[in-house]
This record gives C-alpha cells, sequence and structure tokens, in this order.
C-alpha cells in the first residue's frame, strides 16, 4: 500500500464532497436533524396524562386527592365529569388517559380509618403508558394516604431503592446515547456507499482501474476522508447530548473517541461493501438504508431490550455492529464505563470492521464486468 | 520482428459475452515506436480489444504480450507501463484541471520533484495554462480530451492506448491533437489508437481493420491499397451529382457519393471510363471530368467490408 495514492484518492474525494451542497448535507446536516428529531421525538417518560374526574365525595378531602394528582406533574386534569356514563364516553372518545372515580363514601371511609376504595380507569390500549401511568397512580395515593392518616398507615418494610446511573429513570438519559450510534450507522454506511457506484456510473472508474493503482488504497483512501466527517459527526452529536439533552458524560472521552473509530471504521466499510456489490449510486443508498438502519433501530438494544427478544433475534444481534456501540455509549455516558469493562465490544467491533473491510477489498474487481 | 522491438502482441485473442463473440480470434504484433491504428465501423470489437490489452477486460481466451508482461496474468504490471485514454470523457467534472493533474500524479506516483514539471507540460501541452483554476466541466470537448490525454501519461509510460480519441471533436483539435500523437511517437512512445475517421488513418505507420470481431485487412496504408484494392477507381465530377449516381446505379456500377464528386468501383478503368461518360452524357448531364485516382483507405475499407 503506498501512502500517495491513499491521499490522493483522499483528497479527490474530500474536495467531492465539499463541491456537493447534497453530499455535504448528508455529511453534516442530516445527523444534527436526526438527532433533533429523533431526540425530542422519542421518550418513554410519561408526562402530562389526560385526566378525568368523577368524583361522587365532592368532599374537602377527594379535591385535595385531585390536587395532589394535579401537582404530581404526572397528570392533567382535563375534565371533572357528573354522570358514571360519561367516563366510558371520556374514555372512548380519547379525551382521557386515566379516569378517577371517587365514590360517595371515600373521605368517610378514610376519616374512620377504614380502607377507602377508589377507582382507577386506564386506558391499556397503550400498554406501556398505561403500566408506567398505573405506578404513578400508586405513587401518589400512596403518599395521599400517608399524610391523611399521618404515616400510620405504613407498611411492614419500608423499602428506600435507589436507582443507579440514571437517578430521576430519564428516559432521554438512555435513548440518546444509543440514538447516536443508530444515527451514525445510518449515516455512516450511507456516505460511503454512493462513493464506488458513482464513479461506475459517471464512467471515472474506467479510467481509475486503469492506473496502477491497488484495490487495498482505493478503498482505504475513499474511507480516510468519511472516517474524518464521521468522527466530527459523533463529537457535534455528543456536545448536543451533553449540552441540549442534558445527559450526563460520566466516563471518558478519549475512550468514546477511540471507540467511535473503531465503529466507523466498520460502518464506512459496511458502506463501500454495499457500493462495491451494488455499482448503481440509487441501488446501493437503498440497500445502505435498509441494512444499516433496521437492525440498527430495532436489533441493537438501543429502545427494546435485548433480553426481552425471542432467542433467535438475540443471535442475530450479535453480528450488528450498532449493538456493540450502543452498549459503548451507554456505557461511557452513564456508567462512566472503562475499556476494560467494554472489552468484549471493542474485540468485535474490531473485528467487524476487518472483515467488511477485507470483503470489499476482495470483493471490488479491477476489471469491466 | 523480435521481442526487444515489439510494444504489443497477441494471438487468438478472443472475447466473447454471453452468446456474442466481441471480438474473435484476432492477433497483431505492433512495434515500439510505431503509430498503430486501429479501424473499424462501430461495435466491430476496437473498444473490447484495447479494453483486453490494457488489463480492463478479462480476455475470453488466446495470449499477449503489452511491453513484455502477459495480458492474462500481469494485468498490474501493464496498467503501470500504459497510458490509456478511454472512448468516454473520464476524468473528474467536478475538479479543477490543477486538482485533476494531482489527482493523478498522486495515482501514478510521480516522484515529487517531477511533479510540478509535468503538471506544466500537461497544461501547457493541453493548452490550458491559463484555465487551471478552472473546473473541467466548464472545459470544451477539445481541452477535455487534451486534458484526459495528459493525465493519462503523466508518468510518461513507454506505450500509449487511445480509443476514439477525437470523436466528438472540432476538426482543428483532431489536427492538434494528431500533432501530439506525432510529437509522442518521434519520442519512441508507442501508440496504439483506435478510430473510425478514415482520414486519420492514413496519418498511422500501420492499420488493421477489425469488423465484426475479425481482423480482415492489415498492413500500411500504402500496402493497404495497393494490395487490397484489386480494382480501379474512378472519379466522376459532374454538375448534377445525384442524378449522375442514379444514371450509374441503373446500368449497374458500383458508386458512391465522395463530397462533391463520385467514385466509381470498376474492373478496367481505360475500359469503363468512356462508357461511363457516354451513358452520363446520353442521361443529358454535363461531364467535368473522369479520370482513374489512388484509391483512399476509405475505397478500401468499403470494398474489403462488402466483400467479407
Amino acid at each position: 500500500m503506498k501512502l500517495i495514492r491513499v491521499r490522493a484518492i483522499a483528497k479527490k474525494e474530500l474536495i467531492q464532497v465539499f463541491r456537493d451542497p447534497l453530499s455535504l448535507a448528508m455529511a453534516f446536516l442530516m445527523p444534527v436533524i436526526l438527532l433533533l428529531i429523533f431526540g425530542y421525538a422519542i421518550t418513554m417518560d410519561v408526562n402530562n396524562l389526560r385526566t378525568v374526574v368523577y368524583d361522587l365525595d365532592k368532599s374537602s378531602l377527594s379535591r385535595e386527592l385531585v390536587a395532589q394528582f394535579r401537582e404530581s406533574g404526572y397528570f392533567t386534569i382535563v375534565t371533572i365529569l357528573d354522570r358514571p356514563s360519561d367516563v366510558d364516553a371520556a374514555l372512548d372518545a380519547n379525551r382521557g388517559q386515566v379516569a378517577l372515580w371517587i365514590p360517595a363514601d371515600f373521605s368517610e371511609n378514610l376519616r374512620r380509618g377504614k380502607i377507602a376504595p377508589l377507582q382507577v380507569v386506564v386506558d391499556g390500549s397503550d400498554s406501556n403508558t398505561a403500566t408506567i401511568a398505573l405506578g404513578y397512580v400508586e405513587g401518589v395515593t400512596e403518599r395521599f394516604g400517608q399524610r391523611v392518616t399521618g404515616g400510620i398507615a405504613r407498611a411492614p418494610i419500608d423499602a428506600r431503592v435507589r436507582v443507579w446511573y440514571n437517578p430521576e429513570l430519564k428516559s432521554r438519559n438512555y435513548i440518546i446515547p444509543g440514538l447516536i450510534a443508530v444515527i451514525m450507522a445510518v449515516i455512516a454506511a450511507l456516505l460511503t456507499s454512493l462513493t464506488i457506484a458513482r464513479e461506475w456510473e459517471r464512467g471515472t472508474m474506467e479510467q481509475l482501474i486503469a492506473t496502477p493503482v491497488k484495490t487495498t488504497e482505493l478503498i482505504a483512501g475513499k474511507l480516510l476522508p468519511y472516517f474524518f466527517i464521521g468522527f466530527i459527526d459523533v463529537a457535534v452529536s455528543v456536545a448536543m447530548t451533553v449540552f441540549i439533552f442534558d445527559v450526563p458524560l460520566r466516563g471518558s472521552l478519549l475512550l468514546l473517541a477511540f471507540l467511535t473509530s473503531l465503529f466507523l471504521f466498520g460502518g464506512l466499510s459496511l458502506g463501500i461493501l454495499i457500493s462495491v456489490v451494488a455499482k448503481s449510486q440509487l441501488v446501493a443508498s437503498q440497500i445502505a438504508m435498509v441494512v444499516s438502519f433496521l437492525p440498527a433501530f430495532l436489533l441493537s438494544g438501543f429502545m427494546y431490550a435485548i433480553s426481552n427478544m425471542p432467542l433467535p433475534l438475540q443471535n442475530m444481534t450479535r453480528i450488528i455492529p450498532a449493538r456493540y456501540f450502543v452498549a459503548i455509549l451507554k456505557g461511557i455516558f452513564l456508567k462512566g464505563s472503562t475499556l476494560r469493562q467494554l472489552a468484549t465490544e471493542t474485540i468485535l467491533l474490531t473485528l467487524f470492521g476487518i472483515v467488511t473491510f477485507a470483503l470489499s477489498v476482495r470483493k471490488f474487481k479491477k476489471r469491466i464486468v | 520482428m523480435n521481442s526487444v522491438e515489439t510494444a504489443v502482441e497477441f494471438t487468438g485473442l478472443t472475447r466473447v459475452f454471453g452468446d456474442f463473440t466481441a471480438v474473435d480470434q484476432i492477433s497483431l504484433t505492433v512495434g515500439k515506436g510505431e503509430i498503430f491504428g486501429f479501424l473499424g465501423p462501430n461495435g466491430a470489437g476496437k473498444s473490447t480489444t484495447i479494453k483486453m490489452l490494457c488489463g480492463l477486460l478479462t480476455p475470453s481466451a488466446g495470449s499477449g504480450k503489452v511491453g513484455g508482461f502477459n495480458i492474462m496474468t500481469e494485468a498490474e504490471e501493464i496498467k503501470k507501463n500504459i497510458g490509456y485514454m478511454s472512448q468516454k470523457f473520464s476524468l473528474y467534472d467536478d475538479l479543477t484541471v490543477e486538482e485533476n493533474i494531482n489527482f493523478f500524479s498522486g495515482i501514478y506516483r510521480v516522484p515529487r520533484e517531477k511533479k510540478r514539471e509535468r503538471k506544466e507540460w500537461v497544461l501547457e501541452m493541453a493548452g490550458i495554462a491559463d484555465r487551471r483554476g478552472a473546473l473541467t466541466k466548464t472545459l470544451s470537448g477539445g481541452f477535455k480530451q487534451r486534458l484526459a490525454l495528459g493525465c493519462a501519461i503523466l508518468h510518461e509510460p513507454p506505450i500509449i492506448f487511445l480509443d476514439e480519441p477525437t470523436s466528438g471533436v472540432d476538426p482543428i483539435s483532431r489536427r492538434n491533437f494528431w500533432r501530439l500523437i506525432y510529437a509522442m511517437s518521434r519520442e519512441g512512445k508507442t501508440i496504439f489508437v483506435t478510430t473510425h475517421y478514415m482520414d486519420e488513418a492514413e496519418y498511422c505507420d500501420r492499420l488493421a481493420l477489425i469488423y465484426r470481431g475479425k481482423i480482415i485487412a492489415e498492413g500500411t496504408p500504402t500496402t493497404l491499397k495497393q494490395e487490397y484494392m484489386e480494382r480501379d477507381v474512378l472519379e466522376i465530377e459532374v454538375e448534377q451529382v445525384v442524378d449522375a449516381l442514379e444514371v450509374l446505379e441503373q446500368s449497374g456500377i458500383e458508386t458512391a457519393i465522395f463530397g462533391s464528386v463520385l467514385h466509381a468501383t470498376v474492373t478496367d478503368a481505360g475500359q469503363e471510363s468512356q462508357r461511363i461518360r457516354e451513358s452520363l452524357v446520353k442521361a443529358g448531364l454535363k461531364v467535368v471530368r473522369i479520370e482513374k485516382i489512388v484509391p483512399s483507405l476509405e475505397d478500401v475499407f468499403v470494398t474489403l467490408i462488402e466483400v467479407s
């Protein structure tokens, strides 16, 4: 491998990217936009649950309970209903996600120290939201009970639960670092998927393969500029994650940079491999989109825990580099993981990069047809 | 011709695409320093042959050497010793003139101390020294083609393959381009050039005519005219060319329009010229002159292709 040739190709490629507004936008704008859109759109936190109240008790205590729900921040009281049939109607029409049904003897029971039943109806059609809502309902009612009874009603075991790494259980904290991996998997594959195909399409490849350039030089030269672009993208994404999305970065930036370069090497090589096989820009970009986005989104564990997947799917995730980068990003961001703790991911990412690079070198033919 | 004097040689070279034989067992030898013209109509197999010789296409059968390297096994060695200019313009349109030159000079690993000199040489040769910063797509055809040639020979290869280098280029640029080819040939470089322009064929030291994948004639322009043209050609100058063509074709004489005159191919010029004059006059046409001429290459090739 001659460095002078690698450099010539890298330089040429870089000039071409910077001269083409579309490539430029894809290289620098797309990751930022994707991160903003997905970052704000994907959230598992449940806030402002639309809540309707049917209060038969109409006492100061029942009003206090409703106020407690409102003040928790998780519930927005939409309407106070007058008839029991309104509860059904409100949930059917999706005006309310949660209905509080306070029986007439609610305050009476509480005052006598008896168990005071309270009916809560939750819209279970979105089961995830429903489960979280139920948890909030329990929290609010328990605190209300303790306050009203002056702390008499206390559970025999007082579990003081502490959540580590993400104490506020903000879903953003674990989604955004993983999101960087998903976005970069797509961007990396898309960026390079066009490079070889474009030269075949424009006819410039014919001139290039008539020169003594070696395949490794050609592919390394084509990877290099996109490697730097990808690196800048990750740097910008990490900065956005910390400063815009307020996700704590607890681990080493240097380690993150090192592992990012391993991931980019594999992701960019995958794009090149696709470009080599497809030979047409349109086909290549479509393959790159499907091959990078779907597995990275669904099987990387960025949102859907791998341990909850059926076993065959779990095994499939092993060949998806985004999976390891998701683990790396979450680890470094939230846990401050060290290289030793991320050794498995590091080794597998390296392996993936080497294999895809070698495959694209092998598949590329310095011949027409 | 021994191997020291041979630049390109091949025998039985064949390329099959599916059930179509593009190049069918052709053999040739090109001497060092020669300008070798490879002629033929479109689709005859010219480009396929040149691509096989440059290591861009694997031959289906045959053997050969380019610059002493085996075309079947040493394609990459060949690429170091040749310059190849493809039929289609294949430099980077979105790079400037200078960036294209720099790129290929990196690819060919032109030594640092020679880089500048070679770049200036290309700019000078192509006549675009003042446009070095312009995007290549803004150049006109003739300049583009000379720049492409320059980039292909930055490493000063001893053998140069040019595939239809002048197609789509204006006549003046074509003439300038051939001047360049001559200059390179004088420096001892071997030039293998394909074309379908007959006037360009006259500039070559030696020629081969390929038709439907087979070489049907080979030799210097002069020997081709003498050997392959068994019949005579009469040039007929007449005022009403189209009418005259009709008259002659009706009387069964092979005739074609060449610019403002007619060429009739006949077995015996002496006998036939009188008969032609009579029939034209009888038809009321004014004959300016009829004379026997040395056939042009075009006459030769039209005849050869008709025979095969």
